[in-house]
């Protein structure tokens, strides 16, 4: 049915191995020196909860709570956490699919959050997503030339004779064969699908992508192709990336740099070597000693991990103190009574922990004690002096708090 | 993995099955020639790409294809007594007692209508006709105490809107452990979930193979899960066995390109960040009207290294690999250890060569 011998898949052509492997790619690679493209600071999105009779607001849904990160220019930030985390949330802010509650996002020296939904539009054109689902985002009854060219369209960066021709070259850019531009969605795979809304979102020639969950619908084997076609087109067009998964393997291949979220928090960013092989952070120690590993397989059974007991608890009434604490293994009585600070641990490295260590080597005293003004238990310390300054700040500052020798680290 | 002793012959045995489905496009081909076993306490898993067969594989053990339209072949035994062809009063008998399955959509797969517990109790009281309705209950909530649902007492009388994802296929796991099955299929069990639910899942199944040595299929697509849960593994393509044998054969030495294939298409958390993901081209085939001779030929990136047009013509036997006890592989590749080795593994692992050197 939705196969067709004609349609032409990359590789249709007899390829060898060598071939196939000079067509891949190996995990991105941090450029330092990247400006950003965006910079969002203290992002927050508070949905209402309302009454059905008298549409009274009773409440309110934190999905995302205080976010802030930079994406650098042609780089790209992966966001992942556990479903309900908000990852989705922020995705939708940035491409204003949503107006936030508060905070900014400042691309290319507009603030995303504040301007009208008129002085939008032309930035939507620089700011394209690629949804999770291709068979609900591609509409059944346009053929797939009209769902590519709707953006050209819209707005009006092509004569309209050349629509065509410029629809043409996108389809053959993401690897479909460009003649099937009258046919439908539902004559193509998911994998083609998944291509055709990559073809849509590169209409614009966007310097930003927002890609919620892109592969996470396809089969094993079209996944690999899709992660490489967007290697391709982030190295060949520039374009900056804000991948949102929950596929921890598939973050690090894609994300020189990752951000852990918890129930609309950013709990722990840094670049891949931070987050993967130095997480200080109890919660994203967890999710990495969870993902089943293949190599297991040479030893047999399982892998030792982190046990999280539970499950994340609403956002409509979050913990007390560190939102984690609940399904904390080393939660101790100051996190209930204070948030933790996203502190910055490394040159490219915050976590936001009162015990922040390496697995095992969790701090028996809480570190952020004195910066807070409170004693161990979280009680206030007359003694103490608060820091003023705890305040997120996107990117990374040229000191930071070195964990290991108990000093100030310089860039 | 589990130690527990088996009695000796395989509680499973699954021979030369295939299942076909006449359609207005012509008879899909779902399963050909398909063969496997599993003994008591052990784990089979089944991977395999959407359209493979493993489902539908899994599903004739358990006689849900309607009899008037699955033509359905072979020989499927569970303890001895021959499930192909068995009246629906004796499959009715079997089905949810003696084997039991667990569904990927566990929203889809629970009433919506009906609480929890008066779920679980019908489970119990379909194949317990003198139980009381309140041994049923205590049976039911006994269920989910022991998959890990919090509150057990208050949980019972919800219904399963009011579950978490998490819970719901907990809650899916009691009912289909509810009669002590010997034989338990888990159809993509963890997939809807995240990896830390997933994790929580995994475990609970081990905890109740090894409290109740029973036989577990995992039908899945992950490999990390297949590697830290099975002890076989059956490679499915197009409806066709294509590799079997043991877990740590398999995942560690495979020796069939399309493997090689789902190997090098997701990438590993612990991996090399040199590591390439290799996709396999194309996209699978249709049943309908499946490729002439191996049915991967069409997307095999080795079939140059094999003389002729053999790949093209000629279906590969299902035979014993050149590495492995019991290890057997459908390829007409010679040699495809040293293929693995001096191709496939340096750009997909590059850390493991450098460990071997």
């Amino acid at each position: 049915m939705t196969e067709d011998a004609t349609i032409v898949e990359p590789g249709e052509e007899r390829e060898s191995f060598e071939e196939l492997v000079k067509h891949t790619h190996s995990a991105n690679e941090l450029d330092t020196s990247a400006p950003p493209v965006l910079t969002v600071e203290n992002l927050r999105m508070y949905f209402p909860i309302k009454t059905s009779l008298m549409r009274r607001t009773v409440g309110h849904v934190q999905a995302v709570d205080g976010v802030s990160f930079v994406v650098p220019k042609g780089g790209a930030l992966g966001l992942v956490g556990e479903s309900g985390c908000g990852k989705s949330t922020t995705g939708q802010l940035i491409t204003r699919l949503y107006k936030p509650t508060g905070g900014s996002m400042t691309f290319e020296g507009h603030d995303l959050a504040s301007i009208s939904n008129r002085e939008m539009k032309p930035l939507r054109r620089d700011v394209q997503m690629i949804f999770q689902d291709p068979y609900s985002s591609l509409n059944p009854r346009h053929t797939v030339g009209s769902i590519v060219g709707a953006p050209l369209r819209v707005h009006d960066v092509v004569p309209k004779n050349k629509t065509l021709s410029r629809v043409q070259e996108l389809l053959e850019v993401v690897g479909l064969n460009p003649e099937h531009y009258n046919r439908y969605p539902n004559e193509f795979s998911g994998g083609q699908r998944q291509r055709i809304g990559i073809a849509r979102a590169l209409a614009l020639q966007p310097k930003l992508m927002v890609a919620d969950e892109p592969v996470s619908a396809l089969d094993v084997s079209i996944q690999a192709q899709v992660i490489n076609l967007l290697q391709d087109l982030q190295r060949e067009f520039d374009i900056a990336f804000l991948f949102i998964a929950h596929d921890l393997a598939v973050v690090r291949h894609f994300c020189p740099e990752v951000a852990v979220m918890y129930l609309g928090k950013i709990v722990e960013i840094g670049d891949r070597e931070s987050i993967y092989a130095n997480a200080h952070h109890p919660y994203t120690q967890a999710l990495l000693s969870a993902v089943p590993d293949v190599k297991q397989a040479a030893t047999g059974g399982r892998r030792e991990r982190i046990r999280l007991t539970g499950d994340v608890p609403s956002p409509i009434d979050p913990p007390s103190g560190c939102r984690f604490r609940t399904r904390c293994p080393i939660a101790q009585e100051i996190c209930a009574r204070h948030e933790p600070p996203l502190l910055q641990i490394g040159k490219r490295h915050k976590v936001a922990c009162h015990f922040p260590g390496r697995l095992g080597e969790h701090p028996r005293e809480p570190l952020t004690a004195r910066l807070l003004g409170v004693d161990a238990s979280g009680q206030p310390d007359p003694g103490a002096s608060p820091a003023t300054d705890l305040v997120e700040q996107p990117g990374y500052a040229d000191t930071w708090f070195d964990l290991d020798g108990k000093t100030i680290g310089r860039a | 993995m589990s130690t527990a002793p088996t009695s000796g012959d395989p509680y499973l045995v699954v021979d030369d099955l295939t299942v076909r489905f006449p359609t207005a496009d012509g008879l899909v081909q779902a399963v050909t020639g398909l063969s496997y076993q599993v003994e008591l306490g052990k784990t089979l898993g089944i991977v395999g790409e959407s359209g493979s067969g493993k489902s539908v594989s899994s599903m004739a053990v358990l006689g849900l294809h309607d009899r008037r339209s699955a033509q359905i072949s072979g020989s499927i035994k569970v303890a001895g007594t021959e499930v192909v062809g068995l009246s629906e009063g004796r499959m009715r008998e079997l089905r949810g007692n003696a084997v039991a399955m667990i569904f990927q959509d566990a929203l889809a797969s629970l009433h919506p209508f009906y609480k929890i517990g008066a779920q679980l109790a019908e489970a119990y009281r379909t194949h317990h006709p003198k139980a009381t309705k309140k041994e049923a209950r205590s049976r039911a909530l006994e269920m989910l105490e022991r998959v890990g649902i919090p509150q057990p007492d208050k949980r019972i009388d919800q219904y399963p809107h009011q579950f978490s994802g998490g819970m719901r296929q907990r809650a899916m796991i009691a009912m289909g452990l509810i009669n002590d099955p010997s034989l338990l299929i888990a159809d993509e069990p963890t997939t809807a979930l995240d990896v830390t639910v997933q994790a929580q899942i995994l475990d609970l199944l081990q905890d109740l193979q090894q409290e109740f040595n029973s036989a577990i299929i995992i039908i899945t697509h992950d490999l990390g899960v297949v590697a830290e849960m099975a002890d076989d593994v059956l490679v499915m393509y197009a409806g066709r066995a294509v590799e079997y044998g043991s877990a740590k054969e398999v995942l560690t030495r495979p020796e069939m390109p399309y493997t090689w294939g789902l190997l090098s298409s997701v990438p590993d958390v612990a991996a090399d960040t040199n590591a390439r993901m290799i996709p396999i081209p194309g996209a699978p085939p249709s049943l309908l009207d499946p490729p002439s001779g191996c049915p991967f030929h069409p997307r095999c990136a080795h079939r140059e290294k094999v003389p002729g047009d053999l790949c093209r013509t000629e279906l590969p036997e299902l035979l014993p690999a050149v590495h492995g006890e019991g290890h057997l592989k459908r390829c007409h590749l010679a040699d495809p250890e040293a293929v693995f080795a001096a191709e496939v593994l340096p750009e997909i692992a590059p850390e493991m060569v450098e460990e071997k050197r």
